[in-house]
């Protein structure tokens, strides 16, 4: 067995037989679906009925609004058309109503309906009230010039425009939350990970210079096989935990798919039958049918490749760092401007990548290595041409060669250093040694 | 005596400080040679570029007839000064990772493991965590480890700190029954009395510079000063200093003596020693008579002292 070898061994089983380890692994995904519950009981417990009162003068739309009053589960309609509008709108506020949806007796109704609420109302109600009232107008309109309304309903089209790609790859309207969620999902989980497990290399570090095994570790091998075996040994570690939450994930998907009856293997093939379906689908089975039809395959090994690649990069910065310093609190001056990139790329992916994932910044940002593990990450769900991931991990890889060069000069020369805390222009006299 | 070592012009520089000035040394085979000097002197710095820890930034280094390259980690045992181990890894499993990395099999390094273990006593430790051991005992760890893979040439760094008196002589006899199993040992410490009983060979540095190298009783030699140490019993104190200061040079001494006798140091110059013993004998009641050795202590204040600039 090489040396190297023996390293990653022993850094590994080092992380992984790790208490917290064990604990954060197993537990973060309990503690993920109990935050998702938790949250998802809070939404469903907040869909208290709200009252809007409406004042019909015409009389004409009333029965359509309390019509949908058995179907809509969110919106009670109540007919207060014979009582006086100044005084509904002073009582409306007291007796605990949403609003006040007043159509006056005019011929311009198109422009006189107002809706008094001190609420904030949601736009899906106002463009449902609209709705409502435009199609009874257009009716009328439609019996004033004795049209037929029933040879116009029956020769109303509707259209449905199926999403495709070039490639032939068929897509499905409305996955585009769950692309920004997944997207975002992933992104943000490359921060975490590089952040947690370049800490553990450079924690790893600080260990081996603060108790002085690195005397004697490194009088065995070269301080370069001890850095990259220390790499390579806890990001192993960071694979195998996702590779656990992998399972656990896809096993959880697999039963609330079988849980609600979600046809897995139909769906990715037949996107129209599916469309035709999910107006009945309850929102669960839309969510988890929009999940399956992601491509989850390529999600999944751009993550690790990703993963892989901006973890070794910032590792090296982290391993450097834990080279120069003696004790975790001295890191701090020099972990800012490595933690800096990594926050930006989160607040690029969720502010441009969501608006559109191939605006400009975005697909800059995708290609410069310190920022592509994450903002490809989160554009890879919308489809990336090919050649751009190809420059990106070209870059990205090589970035890393060249950072490992220049870390793998600090620690060399940090690891022997003791009691001092340097400054930049320390480090920057260590590269020259 | 062959060389099992040799440092031949080694110049170490860390930016404009100079720590290594061309210095050359040669360890000869089975010998345990003193490595001396005060603290900065460049002592560590030699041993870790012996260690191929660091590199040279000219000069080169012989280790058995070949010049040092990678290979020859597993030829050599280190001990350093500052030492330490994995805190929460069990002994057992440390030493077999450490004695890999010195290229020993699996199977090999269990073989020794017990030998040692036993050796020393400590057979119950091997599932013991490092946190649970107190300093002295790690320190025993850290020796096992040194000594594991049988290695032609041992550098031990202050090898008695953090041991008490007990333990510190149980890896004294340890080292002196390595050198007669072969090995040559390379022995940096302040503590000069452990120099004086256990190195026959010794070399100074001094401001990155070799000041004396030798065999212990040829540095011994040259800084003896033909100087003696007489305790003598007379009647006629002002008598016997008027003849001894017409010769010699003469300064009041201090050794123990059950008698209350008068105590001198004599520095005879040029004279032999019968001279003395003339005018002595002479004088009074001759009770204590001895050369005056320089230790290894003496000759070291004397060194660093003389180059202070």
């Amino acid at each position: 067995m090489s040396i190297t070898t023996l390293i990653i061994k022993r850094e590994f089983f080092a992380k992984v037989r790790n208490k917290s380890f064990i604990v954060m692994t197993f537990l973060s995904p309990l503690l993920f679906v109990a935050i998702a519950i938790f949250v998802g009981y809070l939404s469903a417990a907040e869909t208290t009925v709200k009252r809007v009162a409406i004042h019909d003068e015409t009389g004409l739309f009333v029965k359509d609004f309390l019509a949908q009053n058995a179907e809509d589960g969110a919106y009670q309609y109540l007919d207060y058309s014979q009582i006086d509008n100044q005084f509904l709108k002073d009582s409306i506020v007291n007796n605990g109503y949403e609003g006040l949806l007043i159509i006056p007796k005019t011929t311009d109704l198109e422009h006189q309906i107002e809706f008094v609420s001190n609420a904030s109302p949601s736009v899906s109600f106002i463009e449902n009230a609209q709705a409502v009232i435009a199609a009874k107008i257009t009716q009328l309109n439609f019996e004033k010039a004795h049209l037929d309304t029933l040879a116009i309903r029956k020769a109303q089209a509707n259209v449905i425009i199926n999403i495709a790609k070039t490639s032939g790859e068929q897509g499905v309207k409305g996955l585009n939350e769950a692309k920004i969620a997944i997207g975002g999902a992933f992104g943000y989980l490359i921060m975490m990970f590089i952040i947690i497990y370049g800490n553990m290399v450079m924690r790893s570090v600080i260990e081996e210079k603060t108790n002085r095994i690195v005397e004697i570790i490194i009088s065995s091998v070269k301080p370069f096989q001890l850095m990259i075996g220390k790499i390579i040994g806890t990001s192993l570690a960071g694979i195998l935990q996702f590779s656990i939450w992998v399972i656990i994930g896809l096993s959880l998907l697999f039963l609330a798919s079988a849980f609600l009856g979600v046809d897995v293997g139909a769906s990715a093939n037949v996107p129209s039958e599916l469309l035709s379906q999910t107006e009945y689908a309850g929102t669960a089975q839309l969510f988890i049918k929009e999940l399956w039809n992601l491509p989850i395959a390529s999600i999944l090994i751009s993550f690790m490749v990703y993963f892989i690649g901006g973890y070794f990069l910032y590792s090296s910065f982290y391993a450097a760092i834990g080279a120069a310093v003696d004790n975790q609190t001295d890191s701090q001056q020099f972990l800012l401007p490595v933690i800096m990139p990594l926050i930006l790329s989160v607040y690029v992916g969720f502010f441009s990548v969501v608006n559109d994932p191939d605006s400009t910044i975005a697909v800059a940002f995708s290609i410069f290595p310190l920022t592509s593990p994450i903002v490809m990450l989160m554009r890879i769900p919308f489809g990336v041409p090919w050649w751009q991931i190809a420059i990106s991990l070209t870059l990205l890889f090589a970035t890393f060669l060249g950072v490992v060069w220049f870390a793998a000069k600090i620690y060399r020369v940090g690891i022997l250093m003791y009691g001092k805390k340097p400054s930049w222009k320390e480090l920057y006299k260590w590269l020259k040694y | 005596m062959n060389t099992l070592l040799e440092v031949n012009k080694v110049v170490k520089q860390y930016g404009n400080y100079v720590a290594l000035n061309e210095v050359s040394l040669a360890v000869p085979q089975g010998s345990i040679y003193g490595l001396l000097g005060p603290n900065g002197a460049g002592k560590t710095s030699l041993i870790r570029i012996i260690n191929q820890i660091t590199m040279p930034d000219s000069g080169q280094i012989i280790l058995d007839g070949e010049k040092l390259q990678p290979k020859h980690v597993q030829y050599i045992g280190y001990l350093p000064e500052e030492r330490g181990l994995y805190q929460s890894m069990k002994v057992g499993e440390q030493c077999l990772y450490l004695a890999q990395m010195k290229g020993l099999s699996k199977a090999e390094a269990k073989k020794q493991l017990d030998y040692w273990f036993d050796r020393l006593g400590i057979q119950g430790w091997w599932n013991k965590k490092i946190q649970e051991l107190s300093k002295g005992m790690a320190q025993k760890i850290q020796f096992v480890v040194c000594v594991l893979h049988q290695p032609k040439l041992l550098i031990f760094d202050e090898p008695f700190s953090g041991f008490d008196p007990v333990n510190a002589n149980v890896i004294k006899d340890e080292i002196l029954a390595l050198k007669e199993q072969g090995a040559t040992i390379i022995f940096s410490t302040h503590r000069m009395e452990s120099v004086e009983e256990l190195c026959d060979h010794i070399a100074l540095i001094h401001k990155s510079n070799k000041l004396i190298e030798g065999k212990l009783d040829d540095v011994k030699r040259q800084h003896k000063t033909n100087s003696f140490e007489v305790g003598i019993l007379t009647d006629n104190v002002e008598k016997l200093m008027y003849d001894i200061t017409q010769k010699f040079t003469v300064s009041p001494a201090h050794f123990k003596s059950l008698n209350n006798e008068l105590k001198l140091e004599i520095q005879l110059g040029n004279s032999v020693p019968n001279e003395l013993l003339n005018v002595l004998t002479q004088r009074g009641q001759l009770t204590h008579f001895v050369e005056k050795i320089p230790t290894v202590h003496d000759i070291f204040i004397q060194t660093v002292t003389e180059n202070k600039v």
